[in-house]
């Protein structure tokens, strides 16, 4: 006997939809996907919506408008398993810089109409607002990734997805050390493993898409990264990307803080 | 029609608009059989990102322009890029443009298919979604999904990754892909044409609700190609500007109701088209005899007024970028260094290049270090707000005494002729640009 399909549901917060696009791009799965879930609700391609309960929801975006801080609230409610996926989801995302300035100071250099505009002063991960079972990284997340994420989840197991640092990725495909080798600029040794081992491969630095491992040492990574030559500022922004409000790069910025006049 | 005999009023709402990538909103009120208001709004939550490049690096503003838009990157990336250069007077030529001009017919091939069968197609053949249509027409949803992931392949091997791709810098690339990799799409090129061609006849048998208008096509135009990453900026009016002078003649206006702004052609202040109509209405002589073909087949003219048709011209571009790919593909010559260096100076530089739905405009102001002092992007969806608006009352008065729900429907379709990429559209940009 057939039992019920589980529902699953794909919410939007402030994002790119560059993440939920990674559910379409899994153009061999996603007809069979289709088939073993109950897609219920998935805006970005259905004008179709069942109502919940919803036995998984995946969670893109940011948190920056009122309206956003509660709808958030009404997702947890409804969902069985909550999943954030993508920078913007587990970190705040790129657009988390506004934290670090006056918000009348941003919306006047953008807009012409002030009273029209409304947001909060910060943009902030959806676990700042609510429980989260399960935070997929990435800017964007790997598709592979979000498949073992939801086949994990529909058969009760934990998700296995490696927590280890992107030097790991880089030795196990035997990628030359672009620190090491050329000098070049790395958050590799701070960053989470998983988008493939893409920057070093192209000859470049990663820029931590992943967001910070559990317990970077990002002050020695800081040493070392001005023994380069690199300047406090061009540091900080370094820090300051996809995942600038992640706790450790948040903290690994600031402490470049005081030569920045911005 | 639902209507009551005591109100001659009709509300029609669509609160949270499907199948477009981002949160967008309509609001039609009926009164005595005339439009009282209609409004398209997008309420994607503006992300600023125009203040939070201020005072970064010059070299920073392709990665994270990016993050604009997880559909078009390419498009933010390159329209990024070429300001840069064009701030630091150097320009990217030879086997480093080819490699671009092949990443950006990837993003066409990937954006255009996703929309046109995973998000379009339903309307005309009245689905819910790709999902449901896939029911029925199996065999069109899988060979779609097989050429959209070809798109994604070739940027994959050019740019590491289709969404958000890291190998793109200012100056041209961080490292050369190897040639293996590029002669490796050869097979699947030619396959994905047989496929592209299929599915462009497809969009011959279905039906166009009635409606045309006279637009104003605005597009690149480039002496040599069919333009997607480069060129002059066109208009059917005559206009013929290089892209430095785009705010000289297009201007944008702030309106309550919507988190993006308004597109207008500066004098007339009316809407103008941007997008794939608009390419083929100005460029469509520029096309492979091949799409040239195609196009007169499926029943496209020398011009496009029906907006209903755009799922038509996204798929002859389908084919024409899946042509010019190969193309590419096969005369591949590789570079000689990765990148042209461009060192930064004090100055102002613009870029703008085809995005899947119109022109994407990116101008800069850099100090003497290469930092940004100002910038302001104009993505193609706010361009294309207004003429959305004068397209949804054109499609009411003419579709009036639909019942509301399929009214409602037709709505929903016509704002999809556009692919609204609703989150570029929505970081709102400053009406009149002060210089230091």
């Amino acid at each position: 006997m057939a039992s019920r399909r589980p529902k699953l549901a794909v919410w939007k917060f402030s994002s790119c939809d560059g993440c939920q696009l990674s559910l379409l791009d899994c153009e061999d799965e996603l007809l069979a996907l289709a088939e073993s879930v109950e897609i219920a609700y998935f805006l970005e391609a259905s004008r179709a919506e069942i109502a919940g309960p919803y036995d998984i929801s995946l969670v893109e975006g940011s948190i920056t408008t009122p309206q956003e801080a509660e709808r958030i609230r009404r997702v947890r409610a409804q969902s069985r398993a909550l999943i954030t996926i993508g920078a913007c989801a587990t970190t705040g995302g790129i657009q988390a810089l506004k934290n670090l300035r006056p918000l009348d100071e941003l919306v006047n250099t953008v807009y012409a109409h002030r009273d029209y505009i409304e947001s909060l002063a910060t943009s902030t991960p959806v676990l700042d607002h609510v429980r989260v079972d399960f935070e997929l990284h990435g800017c964007p997340i790997n598709k592979h990734q979000l498949l073992e994420v939801l086949n994990a989840t529909l058969n009760g197991r934990r998700p296995t997805v490696p927590a280890y640092s992107q030097c790991i990725e880089c030795k196990l495909a035997a990628t030359v050390c672009v620190m090491v080798a050329e000098g070049k600029p790395c958050l590799g040794p701070v960053t989470q493993a998983g988008c493939g081992n893409l920057c070093p491969a192209c000859d470049r630095g990663c820029f931590a898409c992943f967001g910070p491992v559990e317990t970077p040492n990002t002050s020695a990574l800081s040493e070392r990264l001005k023994a380069l030559g690199m300047d406090a500022r061009s540091l900080q922004h370094y820090y300051r990307l996809f995942t600038n409000n992640a706790p450790a790069f948040r903290e690994a910025s600031k402490a470049h803080e005081s030569v920045s006049p911005e | 029609m639902s209507q009551s005999a005591q109100s001659d009023t009709r509300v029609i709402e669509v609160n949270a608009l499907a199948r477009v990538e981002g949160e967008g909103a309509l609001y039609l009120r009926v009164h005595d059989g005339a439009i009282a208001d209609l409004k398209f709004r997008i309420y994607e939550p503006p992300r600023f990102f125009e203040a939070l490049l201020e005072g970064r690096d010059f070299r920073d503003a392709p990665d994270i322009t990016a993050r604009i838009c997880g559909i078009c990157p390419m498009a933010y990336i390159l329209s990024a890029c070429q300001a840069m250069e064009a701030a630091a007077g150097v320009s990217v030529t030879g086997p480093l443009r080819d490699l671009r001009r092949l990443a950006y017919c990837g993003e066409w091939i990937q954006s255009h298919v996703l929309h046109v069968f995973l998000l379009h197609a339903p309307d005309f053949l009245g689905y819910d979604d790709s999902i449901q249509l896939s029911r029925d027409h199996p065999e069109v949803v899988k060979k779609a999904l097989k050429l959209k992931k070809l798109g994604n392949q070739v940027l994959e091997v050019i740019g590491g990754r289709a969404v958000h791709p890291v190998n793109f810098r200012v100056g041209g690339l961080h490292c050369v892909p190897r040639r293996s990799a590029i002669e490796g799409l050869t097979d699947d090129l030619e396959r994905g044409l047989e496929t592209a061609i299929e599915l462009t006849r497809f969009t011959a048998g279905l039906a166009f609700p009635g409606f045309d208008d006279d637009y104003l096509s605005v597009s690149l135009r480039h002496a040599d190609e069919y333009a997607i990453h480069e060129g002059r900026i066109a208009g059917s009016d005559g206009l013929d500007i290089p892209v430095s002078e785009f705010e000289t003649h297009f201007d944008e206006e702030h309106k309550a109701h919507s988190n993006a702004l308004y597109g207008v052609r500066k004098g007339s202040r009316g809407p103008y088209l941007v997008g794939p109509v608009a390419r083929y209405n100005n460029n469509q002589r520029q096309l492979s005899p091949l799409a040239r073909e195609l196009a007169a087949e499926i029943g496209l003219g020398e011009t496009v007024t029906n907006p209903f048709r755009s799922i038509q011209v996204r798929m002859v571009e389908t084919v024409y970028a899946v042509e010019e790919a190969l193309r590419l593909v096969r005369g591949y010559r590789a570079p000689e260094a990765p990148a042209v260096e461009a060192m930064p100076r004090s100055a102002r530089g613009s870029g703008c290049t085809e995005a899947p739905r119109g022109i994407c405009f990116h101008r800069y102001d850099l100090d003497p270090d290469g930092r940004i002092q100002a910038a302001r992007i104009v993505p193609p969806t706010s361009q294309n707000q207004r003429q959305i608006e004068r397209d949804l009352r054109g499609v009411v008065e003419r579709h009036m005494s639909l019942p509301d729900d399929e009214l409602r429907w037709v709505c929903e379709q016509a704002i999809r002729n556009y692919d609204p990429c609703i989150s570029c559209a929505t970081h709102f940009l400053k009406l009149t640009v002060e210089r230091v």
